[in-house]
């Protein structure tokens, strides 16, 4: 595709600028759900935690399912962005900034978790380090306080990752658009004006951070699997948890990023951006990580199997034979059988394709949570005290209100945000055209007081 | 010498009563969650009498397992939670803070014995049992975990007065109301440190061993298996 500056700017301008009844009709019904999701909350604050379905033994269920998820899908931004940026891969430019949302907002919904799982929410504050009358600092033993580190980290470090780059585009927007917009735009552009010092100094700084999030990223999830592997439960106590939680992690955070990326092309025509080679090659390696996903859950169940330790076996078998095996079959149906085809054979590897195996892939990531924790909480040592764990409407709700939740915060953020970053675009053109490709010498943000800019040529 | 706070489970002489789990019930101010909440696995048991079934019928026996918490030296629950709510007391107690837990039921999941219980409302108690409760124990609000201490308020108690006498204290004297409560003295209680105590020299049999011993956690009840059912007792 060859378009001109001016061309880009109107198509990927036009979401922000151009409001339809169909936006107002979306964000009303996904406000409605997540409303549902904040009574339901709101119920279980004033009855007392016991509203929802857990039990003893089983004290972790949805909650903690949907903590482990959504963090989850949060790998799919950063971390990928970060990669492909570090690798210079030119199909990555107009995926990088929908991909980096879906972390921010994933990581907001899933942080969330712990704080409605608690049961005196109103002490969560506990959890921070900060000098008190109790002479009390939180026990830096515990991987829940790792968590509450490495999740604050992340997340500071994604906003970073994401508003960097969006700052050249706040600066387009201001020089576009008039009225109250502008005054908006003018605001959040933070005085750019795409200066040589200015273009070097972002450019420096984005390079930090997409060396700096890769360990980040890895970190979170290897200390969210530590939540379980550290304590001696059948089934967690296990050294694979750590690389299978982040294998998990990317895998479904790529199958977040295709089904986003599927609704914003057909939503806000964006079919000339978001190109078949786009979901090819995203398609390619999520068929790596299906690959690998199946080789974790096949190393830690053969294993488990061999070993014969009776506590370890009764876990197993509950969800190989027990009550659990059609959500675990159905698990590896969604994450292996059906994606593994329509991913491996090219003609299936369609945006179609690559759709209906990243929405297999997001329900199978969430079964895989869900049976990782439940099973083995509800066969612990000791026959006389198993049990089992039924969600109740309050977790059911307020699960369906998270999924609302994201998809809100998406289509708010692209009615605000170009959802593909205009300037990095810019620069791919010129790379096709073979032009100089230094943000610098590309005229991206024109400005009213933009000085000199060499190599400009619209 | 500091006390090292131990019991001895004799399964020989348990007979099943559950005069122990009731002795708990109100001596700790243990609420009652009601039928529906019991039902739904929410019942709080800080000792409990567990039952197995060994053999066929007609030849049946039932082994009474009392089961509260271990006390550990090295245990699951403690280092996992977030705020020090569970804590490890000089005297070796898993003791738990309830003004400290936040709820994050994390040391229930770690505790392999199952004998931590969480509050899934606030307790309520209806008029006139709540003349029952017990002053020296305090009641637990909604959200926070509770377990066995050993009646820790029982020990302290008992110190208090042999100070008052400017003595030391007697084996067997501070007696948690599980044991006080065992009428044929299955359940004994003491010193650990006191080579002479009955509980050390008990813990010392042969029979001993403790429950879920191989994951480490070096618990301070001692389980004296049945030497009844060896064939040539019989």
């Amino acid at each position: 595709m060859t378009k001109t500056s001016e061309q880009i700017n109107q198509d990927l301008l036009r979401p922000v600028g151009r409001t339809s009844p169909r936006f107002f009709f979306v964000v009303a019904t996904l406000g409605l759900i997540v409303l549902a999701g904040f009574s339901a909350w709101g119920y279980q604050l004033y009855n007392g935690v016991g509203v929802a379905g857990i039990r003893r033994p089983v004290f972790w269920g949805f909650y903690i399912t949907n903590f482990v998820f959504w963090i989850g899908i949060s790998h799919a931004g950063t971390l990928i962005s970060a990669i492909l940026r570090l690798s210079n891969a030119g199909w990555r430019r107009p995926i990088t900034r929908c991909a980096e949302v879906i972390t921010v907002f994933a990581l907001s919904i899933g942080a969330m978790f712990p704080l409605i799982h608690l049961g005196r929410p109103w002490q969560a504050f506990w959890l921070a380090p900060y000098p008190n009358q109790r002479g009390l600092w939180p026990n830096y033993r515990s991987p829940l306080v790792w968590d509450f580190f490495a999740i604050n980290t992340y997340l500071i470090g994604s906003i970073t990752f994401l508003i960097l780059p969006i700052i050249p585009d706040f600066a387009l927007a201001r020089d576009k658009f008039s009225g109250r917009r502008k005054k908006l735009y003018t605001v959040l552009s933070l005085g750019w004006r795409g200066t040589q010092r200015q273009w070097h100094r972002l450019e420096t700084a984005m390079h930090i951070m997409a060396i700096v999030i890769i360990p980040v990223a890895v970190s979170v999830h290897t200390i969210v699997s530590w939540d379980f592997a550290m304590t001696p439960v059948p089934m967690w106590h296990s050294t694979i948890f750590a690389p299978y939680f982040v294998a998990g992690a990317i895998f479904s955070g790529i199958a977040a990023l295709i089904v986003a990326m599927v609704f914003l092309r057909h939503f806000l025509r964006l079919e000339e951006y978001l190109q078949p080679v786009c979901f090819d090659n995203l398609g390619k390696l999520l068929l790596l990580m299906s690959l690998l996903w199946f080789y974790f859950v096949f190393a830690e169940r053969l294993t488990t199997w061999y070993g014969n330790e009776s506590s370890e076996i009764a876990v197993l078998w509950l969800t190989q034979r027990g009550p659990y095996r059609y959500l675990f079959w159905l698990m590896v149906g969604c994450n292996f059988v059906i994606p593994f085809p329509l991913l491996a054979i090219k003609r299936l590897r369609t945006i179609t394709g690559t759709f209906i195996a990243s929405l297999a892939i997001v329900i199978g990531m969430w079964l895989e949570r869900y049976l990782i924790i439940v099973p083995s909480l509800s066969r612990k040592f000791l026959p006389y005290a198993w049990g089992t764990y039924r969600p109740t409407w309050v977790e059911i709700t307020i699960t369906a209100a998270t999924f609302a939740g994201m998809a809100l915060l998406y289509v708010i953020f692209a009615k605000f945000v170009p959802i593909i970053s205009i300037w990095e675009l810019k620069i791919g053109e010129r790379e096709t055209a073979g032009l100089p490709q230094k943000a610098s010498e590309v005229e991206v943000a024109s400005g009213p007081l933009r000085p000199v800019v060499r190599g400009a040529e619209t | 010498m500091a006390h090292r706070w131990g019991m001895v489970v004799d399964l020989d002489r348990c007979t099943g009563c559950e005069a122990c789990v009731i002795a708990c019930r109100a001596e700790n101010n243990i609420a009652t969650v009601g039928e529906e909440q019991a039902r739904k696995g929410r019942a709080m048991h800080w000792i409990r009498v567990e039952r197995y079934y060994e053999g066929e019928f007609p030849d049946v026996r039932v082994k009474f397992q009392p089961v509260l918490c271990q006390q550990c030296d090295a245990a699951p629950c403690e280092p996992v939670c977030p705020t020090y709510a569970s804590y490890h007391t000089a005297e070796g107690l898993n003791a738990q803070i309830y003004n400290r837990c936040i709820g994050t039921r994390y040391c229930a999941n770690a505790c392999p014995y199952s004998v931590r219980f969480f509050n899934f409302f606030n307790p309520a108690w209806e008029k006139p049992l709540h003349l029952q409760l017990n002053p020296d124990v305090s009641v637990r609000q909604v959200g926070v975990m509770e377990k066995c201490t050993f009646c820790v308020q029982r020990i302290k108690a008992a110190e208090i007065h042999a100070k008052a006498e400017s003595r030391e204290l007697k084996d067997g004297e501070p007696a948690p109301a599980c044991v006080q409560s065992c009428a044929p003295k299955a359940l004994v209680f003491g010193d650990l440190n006191d080579p002479e105590s009955e509980v050390s020299r008990l813990s010392r049999s042969r029979r001993g061993s403790k429950l879920l011993e191989e994951l480490g956690t070096q618990p301070k009840v001692t389980y004296l298996q049945r030497d009844s059912w060896n064939d040539e007792n019989l």
